[in-house]
């Protein structure tokens, strides 16, 4: 038998917006993050992608805006049950990071500026999938958002997006992030409710 | 940052769980505490949440995470709710909830914003309004273990009237320093004027860098983005600054 909540109503999404499973709509633009917020300059950001061979690829800032940007809008799905619609970034596509890069690996751990990480497959960056990501609605990304750069995939949960990210290391077997291994979900797709393992 | 290791019992802590209101305590004008009780419930460590899943006749659910209060006891749970006006689950919780009803909850959740028993250096926990609800069954788990570890605990509230578990507070505990921070009004006796969290207070009633505290700070994003950068600016280490934000 489905259970009641006694005298509760709710409140619908708008019309015409789907939300996952769980989840609620914000306008606000809320902060997720387990510890201070780091301050990274853009002179001393790095970015590298480190092959299963060992082989490093290395841009710095100007390197990054030197790259083509594309201007994604996006949803948002934070598995603290919000989620805000129709966001504008700036940034670099994956593809392009990654053209070059010669890999048989399928499993990516993402390393952050404050030493977060996060894991997530290969497939699920390529393909338009993700980016590196450097504005928000035109502006320069603020550093509790992840700024100077954050890796955005937003089709998980948002703990996949990692903040003032700083190495994408290509591995052949799969190892759990910060929150993977805190009992997280380790795909987490919003829309098969993946918050936990188990789920 | 370290791995957040946490216990096993996966699969019963996944589970959904239909809870019974037992108790309802008021706190403040604006928040409310609920007991549960929890056939069943498999222990959790302070500093840990729980989501709760309200769900309409339609079928419309939806759901929130709410901090635990109260220190493991078996299968009773006390949760602690601010009323956010407007808001679709608090006020729910705070205005309809009764003694009798039920509830729809799973966990316990979160393995990196915990104190475990085991812990025995300086603690430094620092609250914005409702984000005491953590730092509070962290105080309260320390008592029920007999930890002699000492803390530190900062309250920041709007008014005297807003401060959550008043009574049990002032009572206080020996090795706990509870230092009140109120950011409106300040009672006549208070000697620090009303004001917003600042770094000096975190110099004055909390602990020096190289006693190599682990810091907990939990409330409204603003509040602990600020608090977390003050910490780290005084010299405290970011991987001992844990935080947690209610959005
Ligand atoms: C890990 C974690 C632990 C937490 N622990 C606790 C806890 O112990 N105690 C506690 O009280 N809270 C806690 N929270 C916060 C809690 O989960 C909810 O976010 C909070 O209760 C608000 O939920 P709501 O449904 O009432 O508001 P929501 O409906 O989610 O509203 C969110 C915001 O939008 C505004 N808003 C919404 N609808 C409208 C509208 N129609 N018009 C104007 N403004 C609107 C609200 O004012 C509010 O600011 C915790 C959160 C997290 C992530």
């Amino acid at each position: 038998m489905a259970f009641i909540s006694r005298g509760f109503h709710g409140r619908r999404p708008s019309a015409g917006t789907k939300l996952p499973p769980g989840q609620y709509e914000t306008t606000g633009f809320p902060v997720l993050s387990a510890g201070p917020t780091p301050r990274i300059r853009q002179d001393d950001w790095k970015l590298s992608v480190t092959t299963e061979a060992g082989k490093q690829h290395v841009w710095d800032w100007a390197g990054l805006m030197a790259l083509p940007a594309e201007s994604p809008t996006v949803d948002l799905h934070c598995v603290t049950k919000w989620s805000k619609f129709g966001t504008e970034w700036q940034g670099v596509s994956l593809d392009v990071l990654l053209a070059d890069v010669e890999t048989a690996a399928e499993h990516v751990l993402v390393t952050s500026y404050g030493g977060y990480t996060t894991n997530i497959p290969l497939a699920d960056l390529v393909d338009g999938k993700a980016w590196i990501a450097y504005g928000y609605g035109g502006s320069d990304l603020a550093p509790e958002h992840g700024g100077p750069a954050r890796l955005l995939v937003p089709h998980l949960y948002l703990w996949k997006s990692a903040k003032w990210v700083r190495e994408i290391e290509l591995r052949p077997s799969d190892v759990p992030g910060f929150w993977e291994s805190a009992g997280y979900h380790n795909y987490g797709d919003p829309w098969r409710e993946q918050r936990y393992q188990g789920d | 940052m370290a791995r957040a290791a946490i216990p096993g019992r996966l699969g019963d802590r996944l589970r959904w769980r239909t809870a019974e209101v037992t108790g309802r305590r008021v706190e403040s004008a604006t928040a409310v505490t609920l007991t549960l009780d929890l056939p069943g419930w498999p222990g959790h460590l302070a500093g840990q949440h729980v989501d709760v899943r309200l769900t309409a006749e339609d079928g419309y659910s939806t759901q929130r995470s709410y901090s635990i209060a109260s220190a493991p006891n078996g299968r009773s749970l006390d949760l602690t709710v601010q009323r956010t006006s407007g808001g679709e689950v608090s006020p729910y919780l705070v205005d309809e909830l009764v003694p009798g009803d039920r509830l729809e909850l799973r966990g316990p959740v979160g393995g990196w914003f915990v104190w475990r028993q085991q812990q025995t250096e300086p603690i430094l926990l620092v609250a914005g309004g409702s984000g005491l609800v953590p730092l509070m069954c962290m105080v309260r788990a320390r008592e029920a273990a007999g930890s002699r570890a000492p803390f530190r605990l900062l309250c920041a509230a709007r008014t005297p009237s807003d401060l959550l578990y008043r009574s049990e507070l002032r009572q206080g505990a020996p090795g706990l320093d509870t230092t009140y921070l109120y950011s409106r009004e300040a009672p006549a006796d208070s000697p620090r004027p009303p004001g917003r969290i600042a770094p000096e207070d975190l110099v004055r009633s909390g602990w020096p860098p190289d006693f190599e505290p682990t810091c907990y700070v939990c409330g409204p994003t603003a509040f602990v983005e600020k608090t977390a950068a003050y910490l780290v600016l005084l010299g405290h280490a970011p991987e001992r600054v844990r935080t947690e934000r209610f959005g």
